[in-house]
């Protein structure tokens, strides 16, 4: 989706200010909904896509004033909602109510943690060979589609070099949807500064995505 | 939100989706466990051992996971090497992208607007709000994270450094040293 979220190239963000011994958490209730998003996903919940097109889809006013972990707080609740794994009035009591369906690989405990703490594999059996080779150059197609996906809009309509072959991976634009896997190859694709910010772009600049193979044609 | 965040998770726990303790394990390993340590190790063996490095750049995961003093990192890491040539920057433009088990959880900047926007375009802005600047003709590529690839930075190693142990080199190698908004510190300022 064409939202707020995808925010390469925007201006008027103002200047990247970092704090000196940043903790990890500002909060403690930033790292309950960290946790409790990593286990709801790692049993079945959502899976990674959903979590992102669920921040995605959040009112643009709200994505952009709200603090990172508020971002995922407000994205989770309103998925578990959507999901029917609990209800407004639940967390508004702050009990359950009601019976809800379990999650697909039941209650997530201290045994499971050792499991989330290694990132797991996104790549996937190829059915088909890759279409491009190291070396090709591509155009990022313009699609616009508004649902989930992971080609930026500042690379839409460029043309760049593949680079590397990442392997065939989960399609995020499929699997946010709940519509399968759909193992899709991704290539890092390279573009020149000033293909995609024209003649004022700095000369020594180039900038890359992974981008999987639907989002691609020879250029 | 301390509130809302704590009904959430006693409604969850009472459905029997998730055990407290099970999240206070997940909040120990980000706040104690996982950190740019992970990291400092793998660039400071990369520095030292030029095999390692080149087994690093060909396949991270990999070369990684044979490091004993350095816990587990999943699929599709891929170190990219700085040189007094070319200069690497990560960024996810779209989300907050980061290798965490090589890093930890990033930083608030890191997953902020003016990073995210400005990091693709004007990246030697953005590098001059961390005090650095590089010489025009040093070519900057930049990493955007649109995918399950992770992005670890190999920064160069300083001068003066010659026959120091990994352990004091990892010292010198910084959290934004390995995104690439960093220098890996000289050996004055790691005395600091």
């Amino acid at each position: 989706m064409n939202g707020v979220h995808d925010m390469g190239g925007m201006d008027g963000f103002g200047p990247v200010e970092a704090e000196p011994n940043e903790p990890v958490f500002h909060q403690p209730w930033e790292g309950r909904v960290m946790a409790m998003v990593r286990a709801i996903g790692a049993n079945g919940g959502m899976n990674i896509d959903m979590q992102r097109f669920s921040r995605e889809a959040l009112p643009p006013v709200d994505y952009l004033a709200s603090s990172y972990y508020r971002k995922w707080f407000l994205a989770f609740e309103h998925s578990l909602i959507e999901r029917g794994l609990a209800g407004t009035d639940e967390i508004d009591a702050g009990h359950s109510l009601r019976q809800s369906p379990p999650l697909q690989r039941g209650l997530f405990t201290r045994a499971d943690v050792a499991r989330i703490e290694t990132r797991g594999s996104f790549a996937r059996p190829a059915a088909t060979p890759a279409a491009f080779k190291i070396g090709d150059k591509v155009r990022a197609k313009n699609i616009n589609p508004a649902t989930h996906t992971r080609l930026p809009r500042y690379v839409r309509g460029h043309s760049g070099i593949i680079e590397r072959i990442n392997g065939c991976h989960v399609f995020p634009d499929s699997n946010a949807h709940g519509l399968g896997e759909n193992p899709q190859w991704l290539y890092t694709v390279v573009f020149d500064g000033r293909e995609l910010w024209g003649d004022d772009g700095d000369p020594n600049l180039k900038v890359s995505v992974d981008a999987f193979e639907p989002y691609l044609e020879l250029a | 939100m301390q509130l809302r965040v704590r009904a959430l998770e006693t409604v969850l726990t009472e459905k029997g989706y998730v055990e407290p303790a099970a999240l206070d394990a997940i909040v120990d390993t980000y706040q104690t466990k996982v950190g740019p340590r992970n990291g400092a190790r793998v660039v400071a063996r990369a520095w030292v051992d030029p095999a390692f490095k080149q087994a690093l750049i060909d396949n991270a995961t990999e070369a990684v996971n044979t490091l004993g003093h350095v816990s587990r990192t999943g699929d599709h890491l891929i170190a990219v090497e700085n040189t007094p040539e070319r200069h690497n920057m990560v960024v996810c433009t779209l989300c907050s992208c980061y290798p965490w088990e090589m890093l930890g959880l990033p930083p608030v900047w890191y997953k902020s607007a003016p990073y995210r926007s400005r990091a693709v375009k004007d990246p030697r802005g953005v590098l001059a709000e961390f005090g650095i600047t590089l010489p025009a003709d040093t070519e900057i590529r930049v990493w955007d994270s649109t995918a399950e690839t992770r992005f670890l930075v190999l920064p160069m190693r300083p001068a003066g450094t010659d026959g120091w142990s990994e352990e004091r080199l990892a010292d010198l190698v910084t959290r934004d040293s390995m995104i690439g908004t960093g220098l890996a510190l000289r050996p004055e300022e790691a005395n600091k």
